[in-house]
């Protein structure tokens, strides 16, 4: 029998309380380049760490070329011939590209520059890569960059190469630049495992996509079988039938209503320039795969990254919010993607975690007086049902569900008018999921304009009356009334060709 | 009372065990070694003022300008995640400023005095800021930042005093150094106990506290909710500047000189190591002031303690650093985290026995 390249098989990982792969097979065959697929928390980065080394797994067995192998380490997995390109270049700018390339590969402590600069010249040229062995890596394009640490793996008889989100930071002629690449490696036999969020690549240079969803295999595909439309429900997880026959939300209808916030040409120095408005009392959505630009883009509405350009009216006045605090005095919170970096204060408790944002509005020199802070700790902890041990346990030794609580809480403290949450569901329990959704719909109700954010398509068809749908950074559509389906959003993400 | 024991256990090791622990032992083994080491006498000085001395008095005084250094050090630290190493010479700029503006008056009185404690304040509040500049907004490493003033404070120093250690002789700076006439007390403790009021009323009044360990933690997050971490941190120093202006005040006080040399040499490293004795993390963050100045004084008690077991003062920078490791180790979140294992693990084993009574 024919072997093939890497066999994965059976693969299971647990982390405590988390099933990350469960019984996952992949096949990978030679001069194929593969796309694995899925959205976050299926278990991509997870399979990937355990073939690398970086995780070890817990069940499943791992053959290259029909050897069964025990990758143990990193180290395992590169004498097996496997390598990684990681999204961030994991190599060192400040040293010259060929001493990159043979870093850590040399054993004994001479080395002959010249001969490893002629070695390296010459893989460089064979591959078409636009370097010098003697220049700095850190002189060199991303791309260029990229394409040195694929030299490096090729160069060390690399059979299995892992490209990890290698085109997320690249301009589209770098990217055709690393297609080509791609291309050549394939036809020398390499097998290529392509990690991605833009669906446009995949179907540019793969020949086969795996999916996986919630650590589970849901498929292996040629790529001619599965259309992009497809690949979306499959990552997601609804079937296109199914999608079409569920029964619309409510329709409402906000065009009349008195529009709170309202941006054109907004841009920043991580969003591309856009238009945006929000009626009061209305609970719209970003959606578009990971990477699409849709947290970006709320981030530049709060003025969390660097405001560049675009004018802004707040309740029908012109007004300029270019930093968080503008934001919040004109009465908008944002709750932000990454809950551990950007929302908590880990070893503060969970009182000071909930006044913060309204003591940083009311200013530095009126404090909120002890006993007011208890107060207002314990109004919310009872509202929200946070479970804590006490108001003064510190908010990072509280689960997931109830962290994301307490920063709810401190935005509405504040008593927001328009308030941003951006994954505010995510890696929370379901009891959690449902009793946020509902919280927003209560806010709206109220008069609060929400932007809802969620990578659950359904969630966000649950509670929005509007969604935005965005594609590698540009927004690609506006749906609401009948057109907010499933399907539709899903059509919408993919793309219209399909 | 039996509740409040059981809050403190439940807690694990709160931040000012060690210090406090570090304190009373130190305070046993003194009244094992000498019980006569804390006697307190109220004696005539050579002014006449009735006055109160013993060991615990000049240790309590003694720790005066560390004391105050260390309040200043641990907001930077606790904003900035790093530490200014540059307070002895920054106190050597301010103490000759101190003595300059003294000395362009013709005669000196209170209001002299006020006034120069101010032109060295502020100058110690501009170079302060300088660090701050590089720490706060170059995002230089604080202990980078700060290792040139820490360079090349004593050379400013030597400028102001014109190359020479010029002496002020008045009451008025006597007794900043040694005692305000009818007060037993000495001055400098209680210059601390102002300074620590001023903290005290700072954290009530003002948002610091909250803003300045959100800074430390999470700077991130800290800056999406509105905290403009630039200021913070830039005001961590120059409140540290403050502090600076106030300990080279006391110590031109205690010799009526100024020696840019010497004055507060060293008393940078002490008063990290009272921040990281007195439990705050040196990472920044959580801090608790508290414990800085408890850490001041276990310091100083250490030092009083070797000098008065006669031990020679070029070895009592040796004692005193075995005694530091000792601390440093027992405070590290390694030998916590073990301690709260064991905890955990009598307790468990409570819990069992008392399930098996129950059965």
């Amino acid at each position: 029998m024919e072997h093939e390249l890497l066999e994965m098989r059976n693969i299971s990982k647990i982390f405590p309380g988390v099933k990350a792969l469960s019984n996952v097979d992949f096949t990978l065959r030679k001069g194929e380049i593969h796309a694995l697929m899925g959205e976050n928390g299926a278990g991509k980065s997870t399979l990937i760490k355990v073939l690398t080394g970086v995780y070890q797994m817990d069940g499943g067995e791992i053959s290259v070329d029909g050897d069964k192998i025990s990758i143990r380490s990193p180290q395992d997995a590169q004498n097996n011939g496997i390598s990684t390109v990681y999204q961030e270049i994991t190599l060192c700018p400040n040293l010259t590209v060929a001493e990159n390339m043979y870093i850590g590969r040399e054993n004994g402590v001479l080395v002959n520059h010249k001969s490893r600069e002629k070695s390296a010249d010459k893989i460089l040229q064979e591959l078409g890569i636009p370097a010098r062995s003697t220049q700095q890596l850190g002189s060199c394009s991303l791309a260029v960059q990229q394409m040195v640490a694929i030299a490096r793996a090729v160069d060390m008889k690399c059979k299995v190469l892992i490209l990890d989100e290698p085109t997320s930071s690249l301009d589209d002629k770098e990217v055709n630049m690393l297609f080509k690449l791609m291309r050549d490696l394939k036809a020398q036999g390499v097998g290529i495992i392509f990690v991605t969020h833009f669906l446009e690549q995949v179907y540019e240079v793969c020949d086969r996509i795996t999916v996986l969803r919630n650590g589970e295999l849901v498929g292996e595909y040629l790529i001619e079988d599965l259309p992009q439309v497809e690949l979306v429900a499959k990552m997601i997880g609804k079937d296109l039938d199914e999608l079409s026959s569920l029964s619309e939300g409510e329709e409402k209808n906000y065009d009349n209503a008195e529009v709170f916030y309202e941006a054109t040409n907004l841009s920043s120095s991580d969003a591309l320039s856009f238009d945006f408005k929000i009626h009061k009392g209305e609970v719209n959505g970003f959606t578009g795969l990971l990477g699409s630009g849709r947290s970006e883009s709320v981030r530049a509405i709060f003025g969390a990254d660097k405001v560049t350009g675009g004018t802004v009216k707040i309740k029908g006045e012109d007004v300029k919010v270019t930093k968080p605090l503008d934001a919040m005095k004109h009465g908008i919170g944002y709750l932000a993607e990454d809950r551990k970096r950007d929302g908590i204060i880990a070893d503060l408790s969970v009182r000071e975690n909930i006044i913060l944002a309204l003591q940083v509005m009311k200013g530095f020199f009126k404090p909120i007086s002890r006993s007011e802070a208890e107060a207002f700790a314990d109004e919310y902890i009872k509202v929200l049902n946070i479970k804590t041990a006490s108001r003064e346990t510190p908010i990072g030794s509280l689960s997931g569900g109830n962290q994301q609580k307490v920063i709810l809480a401190r935005w509405l403290l504040t008593h927001p008018d328009y308030l941003i949450l951006d994954e505010p569901t995510r890696g929370i329990d379901v009891g959690t999921k449902l009793e946020i959704q509902k919280l927003v719909l209560k806010l709206a109700e109220e008069g609060v304009s929400v932007t809802f954010i969620s990578s659950e398509v359904e969630e966000m068809l649950r509670t929005c009356s509007r969604l935005i749908v965005m594609r590698d950074r540009h927004i690609v559509g506006e749906l609401k009334g009948k057109d907010l389906n499933q399907a539709q959003v899903m059509k919408t993400i993919a793309g219209g060709e399909s | 009372m039996k509740n409040k024991l059981k809050q403190i256990f439940k807690g694990g090791l709160g931040q000012l065990t060690i210090p406090l622990i570090a304190i009373a032992l130190l305070v046993i083994f003194n009244l094992i070694r000498d019980p006569s080491f804390f006697s307190i006498e109220l004696m005539h000085n050579n002014d006449g003022n009735i006055v109160l001395a013993g060991n615990l008095i000049s240790i309590i005084n003694g720790a005066s300008e560390l004391a105050v250094l260390a309040m200043g050090m641990t907001l930077v630290t606790a904003a900035c995640g790093g530490q200014d190493i540059s307070v002895g010479a920054m106190a050597a700029i301010a103490g000759s400023t101190f003595v300059k503006v003294l000395k362009a008056s013709p005669s000196i009185t209170g209001i002299t005095v006020v006034i120069a404690f101010f032109a060295a304040c502020v100058v110690a509040m501009l170079f302060a800021s300088f660090n701050g500049v590089l720490v706060a907004i170059f995002k230089i490493q604080p202990m980078i930042a700060t290792l040139i003033l820490f360079t090349c404070g004593r050379s400013i120093a030597y400028w102001i005093n014109g190359g020479a250690t010029p002496t002020v002789e008045s009451p008025i700076i006597n007794a900043i150094g040694g005692f305000i006439p009818g007060i037993p007390v000495p001055t400098p403790v209680l210059i601390v106990i102002a300074v620590a009021i001023i903290f005290a009323l700072a954290f009530r009044f003002t948002s610091i506290e909250l803003f300045t360990q959100s800074v430390g933690i999470n700077g991130s997050a800290a800056r999406l909710n509105g905290i403009n971490s630039t200021f913070i941190k830039l005001l961590s120093f120059i409140i540290l500047g403050a502090c600076v202006a106030v300990a080279g005040s006391i110590a031109v006080g205690r010799l009526g000189l100024i020696n840019h040399e010497t004055i507060l040499l060293d008393i940078e490293m002490d008063a990290i190591l009272a921040v990281a004795i007195g439990g705050n993390s040196l990472g920044g963050g959580k801090f608790k002031i508290s414990g800085s100045i408890i850490g001041a004084y276990v310091i100083q008690m250490l030092t009083i303690t070797l000098y008065a077991m006669k031990v020679s003062s070029t070895d009592v920078k040796a004692y005193k650093a075995i005694v530091i490791i000792i601390l440093v180790v027992i405070g590290s979140p390694v030998i916590k985290a073990k301690f709260q294992k064991l905890m955990n693990r009598i307790k468990d084993n409570k819990r069992k026995v008392s399930v098996k009574g129950a059965e």
